[in-house]
This record gives structure tokens, C-alpha cells and sequence, in this order.
């Protein structure tokens, strides 16, 4: 069996962004950037299988800008076997992405396809939903238990109101949830055998995929911010301020 | 121009969440249908015909969409989608699984979690654990909303929509529902509640935080948040997690118990009315966000509040 791995470069989570003065995005430039946490923990997902004896080949992918070689990288020496990047300058919108992971997934014929369930940086929470209606397979969304057997796949999936069991068809689509696993850190010696391992450089032409945005962003400002306010000095304080003044209890 | 809304129940009860999307719903415009689609749903039909603003109501019963499974759904409104040209839908577990789905067949770029509808096609949505808000035109002919049901108001009630009958699609049958386990509590939900109380790390055990905080969530008749530390430690359930990829609330007030503050937590909180952070660490930043601050022990703090409540 094969997985395929889409990763995402990302502003690394502990980041506080800042808005250019213009509105015109967000700063990135000397801004630290990591592998998508999400992507983390599919990689590792993908790494387990095959410890576990139930996949032989990860394949990872990442859709970006040179720079994304380096995510890839990380990838790699983590445990994954090859890597693909599809080269691209400006930002992809996730249905750009599936469209291009789809034309991977018909070269590649993974059996199964792990993803993020959301990018931090856009919040979209789209792509793998995406990638499965593109290719009529089922999906496992926000997955924190994965089970392969034989042809079908059972997912634990977190649902607002607790977790949810289903049985997918292979192939399929799975995107994770923060409690699926713990992603493990590459050791040096694995960083420096990942220099090594396969990585091709693709367009999105080669997979005819159209990625043009087809969403314009109009402006990008900051949030409505909060002041901080008062530290009380005890509970009958608290509890005082909270009926007369804030009118809440 | 008609929408599709795509509404949250669970066949017994129509959401609130269904209600709050209705209201983003009729800010892009006045023609409004909403899909029931579930099994032995009838009850939620009755519930959507009765919001204020709804102009037909379509119920569509069949087992595998009893559970709202991903592939039957999507494939159901692509088979109504003719008649729309906007798709809307609660940013649920279950909105935020289909209408991706729904979003592709269609060929049309979703819009995530819109805060405000500033015209029919374009929207403001945050981005990076709501450190930034974008706003954002689609140009798709059909545009895939899914709403942030915790910046705007529920519909009002008062309606008398028809109810008209439809077909289920054809299943593509490539997953199944296994079981469900849901945490059945009286408690409110956390998206609907007026007072919200979350624990956090410092809690240090499944035991010691359902002893500190729930007897507090009870006499408040608050329902329980958590941090994604506190989840992945086992302290709280999954569906308590408040933040950037677990829950948005905005509650009239909440109170963060042993919570730092960092930023995928406050991303699902900020916009709360009233926020109160208990922690003994004067410096956390949860305080930068508080309305009212307590540094202390809350070990010793929330038994006092307990009795001074
Ligand atoms: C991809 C990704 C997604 C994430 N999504 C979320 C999310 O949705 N929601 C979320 O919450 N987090 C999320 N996080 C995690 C987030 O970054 C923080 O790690 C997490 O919120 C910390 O939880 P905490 O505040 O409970 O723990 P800590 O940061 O460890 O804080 C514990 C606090 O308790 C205080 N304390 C300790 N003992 C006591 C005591 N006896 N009395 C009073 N105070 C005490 C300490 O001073 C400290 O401030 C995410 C992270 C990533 C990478
Ligand atoms: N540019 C990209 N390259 C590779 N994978 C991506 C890219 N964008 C999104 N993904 C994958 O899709 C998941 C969800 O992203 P999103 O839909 O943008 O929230 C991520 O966690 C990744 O697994």
C-alpha cells in the first residue's frame, strides 16, 4: 500500500502575525515558517503504517514556492521516502491545490491520501474534502483513530458533539485532528540521510490543473482588538464586579 | 437569486447554529431554502418551516443520510443545485465536512467561516487564529459559505415556510456509519451558552478538574471549555476544546481557569462579551485579553467562588 502526504509550509504557529501597513496581506518576510502542525501529525500517521507493516511507500507533497523543499525536507527525514514539489510563486487556494493533488493522486495511485485538516495560516479546512469529491473516494475528516484493514479504513472522527466512527472504502481520503498522534522530531542522522532521498520538482501545468484564485482579497486588516482591564484582588471582588458592574451574573 | 442553506440537526432538533446561519443567510438575500436532510427528520423540518425568513423548506429522508455521512449529502444538494446559486451552511464538524465536498463538484472556491457579509459576494473571514481579518470577493457564478455562527444573532421564530419532499441522490455507498459517541450532559452547548468555563493544564487530572469546575458550570448553568492542552491530556473531552481548530464561542462571559492565553486558544474566545481569567502567573497573557483578572491558586480561588456564588 501507498500514502500520499500533501504537507503545507506555514508562519510557524507560535507567530503573531502582523498586517502590512498597506492591508494589502500579512508580513512574511524574516518571519519564521515550519511544516503545517496538521501535516506533522499526517506525516507521522503515514510513518506508523508503515511501521506497522501496512504500507511500504510515503510519498510526500507540498504545493509552494522553492522554500517549500525545505518543509519537504523535514518530511523526508522524518521517515517519508520521496518527495514532490510543485513549484508555484503565489499563494494556491485550497481547490487549486486539490485540483493539482488530484492529477498527483492519478500518476502516484496511492491508496490512501492523509492531509492536514487545516492550514494555520488561511483556516480554510477545505483541501481534503476537496481532493475526495474531485475524485469520488470517500473521506475521514478530523480523524484522531486510524485503522487499515485490508480494503477498508476506520476512522475515529472528532464531531462537535464527541467522536464518530466510520468505515471508509479504499481508497480514500483522511485528514487529521491534533489527538490522532504525536509527531516525532527527526534525529540528526535522519536529517542528513534525507539530503538524499528523491525529490522532483513539478509544475502545476504538468498536472493540467488550473489554479488560478477565484477568490479576491479586497483588504487584510487587524482584528478588533480588546484592552486588557482590571485585576481584582479577591473572589467577593470578582463575584461584586461581575453582578453590578458587567451585569453578567 | 435563491440560497441553499444546509442545516444543522440531529433528525430530533433543529441547531441554533441552523438559526445564526439563517441570519447570515438573508444579510446576502431574501429568498431562503433550507434542507432537512436526515432520517425520521420531520420534527427538524417543522422546527427550519418555523424560522422567520424562510421561504420553503426541503426534507429529504433516507438511511444514509440519517448521520449526514459526507458523500450521500454532498451528492444530494449537487443534485438541487440548479436552482442556487448560494450554498450556506453552519462551520459545525459537519458543515466544515460537506461543504468542501459540495464546494468542489461544484467547482467553486469556499469561503470559510465568514464573520460579515459586506455584500452578496463578498465576506470578512479571519485568517491565522483570527490575527487577521480578510476581506474577500468571490467570482464563482456558485458560492460555498460556511458561517462562524458566533458573530451573528439567532433568527427569529414566527414562520409558516412549506414543507416539499425530495429525494434522496444515489448513494455512492463508499462509507459507512459505525456508531456514534456523544457526551449526553443537560449542561448548555458550548456554542449556545450565555457562560462558558474553561479549564486548562493547571487542572492536572480528569478527577480535579470535573471536581473545580463543573460544580461552578452547574451553578452558573454554564457549559464546559477546555484547552487543547487539557484535552490532549485527557483532562476534558474533544468536543470541550475552545480555540483556533476546536470550538468559537462568544458567550456573554467566560471564564478561563489555568489558561496562558496563547493564541490558538484566544482565537476561539476573544470575541466573548465578558472575560474573566483566573491564574496564578500575574504575567500570563491570558490577562491581556480579561476584562477581569485574578492571579492566584485556583485551587483555593474556585471553591471560594463556588460558595460565593
Ligand atoms: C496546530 C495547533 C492548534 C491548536 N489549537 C488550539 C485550540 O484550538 N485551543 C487551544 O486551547 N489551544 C490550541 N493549541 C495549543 C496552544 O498553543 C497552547 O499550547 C494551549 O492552549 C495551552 O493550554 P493551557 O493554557 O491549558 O496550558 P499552559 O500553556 O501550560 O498554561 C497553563 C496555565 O495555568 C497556570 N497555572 C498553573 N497552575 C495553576 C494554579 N494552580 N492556579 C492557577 N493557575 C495555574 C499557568 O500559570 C499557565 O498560565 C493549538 C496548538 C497548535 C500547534
Ligand atoms: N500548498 C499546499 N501544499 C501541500 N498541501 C497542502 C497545501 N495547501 C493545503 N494542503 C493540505 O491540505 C490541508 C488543509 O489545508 P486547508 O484546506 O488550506 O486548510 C493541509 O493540512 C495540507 O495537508
Amino acid at each position: 500500500m501507498k500514502v500520499l502526504v500533501p504537507v503545507k509550509r506555514v508562519v510557524d504557529y507560535n507567530v503573531k502575525v502582523r498586517i502590512k501597513s498597506d492591508g494589502s496581506g500579512v508580513e512574511l518576510t524574516n518571519v519564521k515558517m515550519s511544516m503545517n502542525p496538521f501535516d506533522e501529525i499526517a506525516v507521522e500517521e503515514a510513518i506508523r503504517l508503515k511501521e506497522a507493516g501496512k504500507v511500504e511507500e510515503i510519498v510526500v507533497v507540498s504545493i509552494g514556492p522553492a522554500q517549500a523543499q525545505e518543509t519537504l525536507r523535514t518530511a523526508l527525514a522524518m521517515g517519508a521516502d520521496r518527495a514532490i514539489l510543485v513549484k508555484v510563486e503565489d499563494p494556491v487556494e485550497p481547490l487549486g491545490v486539490a485540483k493539482v493533488l488530484k492529477g498527483i493522486v492519478e500518476e502516484e495511485k496511492p491508496n490512501l491520501v492523509i492531509l492536514g485538516k487545516q492550514a494555520i495560516d488561511d483556516d480554510a479546512n477545505q483541501t481534503g474534502q476537496m481532493l475526495a469529491a474531485l475524485l469520488g473516494w470517500a473521506q475521514g475528516t478530523f480523524v484522531s483513530k486510524l485503522e487499515i484493514d485490508g480494503d477498508r479504513a476506520r476512522v475515529t472522527r472528532e464531531v462537535d458533539g464527541g467522536l464518530q466512527t466510520i468505515e471508509l472504502g479504499l481508497p480514500a481520503i483522511v485528514t487529521t485532528d491534533l489527538r490522532l498522534n504525536e509527531p516525532r522530531y527527526a534525529s540528526l542522522p535522519n536529517i542528513m540521510k534525507a539530503k538524499k532521498k528523491p525529490l522532483d520538482e513539478k509544475t502545476a501545468a504538468d498536472f493540467g490543473a488550473d489554479i488560478t484564485p477565484r477568490l479576491k482579497v479586497l483588504r487584510t486588516e487587524e482584528p478588533g482588538g480588546r484592552q486588557a482591564g482590571v485585576k481584582v484582588k479577591s473572589v467577593a471582588e470578582l463575584v461584586d464586579k461581575l453582578k453590578n458592574e458587567a451585569g453578567v451574573l | 437569486m435563491t440560497i441553499l442553506l444546509i442545516a444543522e440537526h440531529d433528525n430530533a432538533t433543529l441547531s441554533d447554529q441552523t438559526s445564526k446561519t439563517l441570519s447570515a443567510a438573508l444579510q446576502i438575500g431574501p429568498d431562503v431554502h433550507v434542507l432537512v436532510a436526515g432520517k425520521g427528520a420531520k420534527a427538524a423540518a417543522d422546527a427550519a418551516a418555523r424560522l422567520h425568513g424562510v421561504a420553503k423548506v426541503l426534507l429529504a429522508e433516507a438511511d444514509e443520510l440519517e448521520q449526514r455521512l459526507a458523500e450521500p449529502l454532498a451528492a444530494l444538494v449537487v443534485a438541487l443545485a440548479a436552482d442556487y446559486d448560494t450554498f450556506i451552511a453552519p462551520a459545525t464538524a459537519s458543515g466544515k465536512n460537506v461543504m468542501p465536498r459540495i464546494a468542489a463538484l461544484l467547482d467553486s472556491a469556499q469561503v470559510s467561516e465568514i464573520v460579515e457579509v459586506v455584500s452578496p459576494d463578498t465576506f470578512k473571514r479571519p485568517i491565522y487564529a483570527g490575527n487577521a481579518i480578510q476581506t474577500v470577493q468571490s467570482t464563482d457564478s456558485r458560492k460555498v459559505i460556511t458561517v462562524r455562527t458566533a458573530s451573528f444573532q439567532p433568527a427569529g421564530e414566527g414562520g409558516s415556510a412549506p414543507i416539499e419532499t425530495v429525494n434522496a441522490a444515489e448513494n455512492p455507498g463508499v462509507s459507512i456509519f459505525v456508531e456514534n459517541k456523544l457526551s449526553d450532559s443537560d449542561r448548555p452547548e458550548l456554542t449556545s451558552a450565555k457562560i462558558v468555563i474553561s479549564g486548562g493544564r493547571a487542572l492536572g487530572s480528569s478527577e480535579r478538574f470535573t471536581e473545580v469546575i463543573l460544580p461552578i458550570a452547574d451553578k452558573l448553568g454554564a457549559a464546559v471549555g477546555a484547552s487543547r492542552a487539557a484535552v490532549d491530556a485527557g483532562y476534558a473531552p474533544n468536543d470541550w476544546q475552545v480555540g483556533q481548530t476546536g470550538k468559537i464561542v462568544a458567550p456573554d462571559l467566560y471564564i478561563a481557569v489555568g489558561i496562558s492565553g496563547a493564541i490558538q486558544h484566544l482565537a476561539g474566545m476573544k470575541d466573548s462579551k465578558v472575560i474573566v481569567a483566573i491564574n496564578k502567573d500575574e504575567e500570563a497573557p491570558i490577562f491581556q485579553v480579561a476584562d477581569y483578572g485574578l492571579v492566584g491558586d485556583l485551587f483555593t480561588i474556585l471553591p471560594e467562588l463556588q460558595k460565593a456564588l
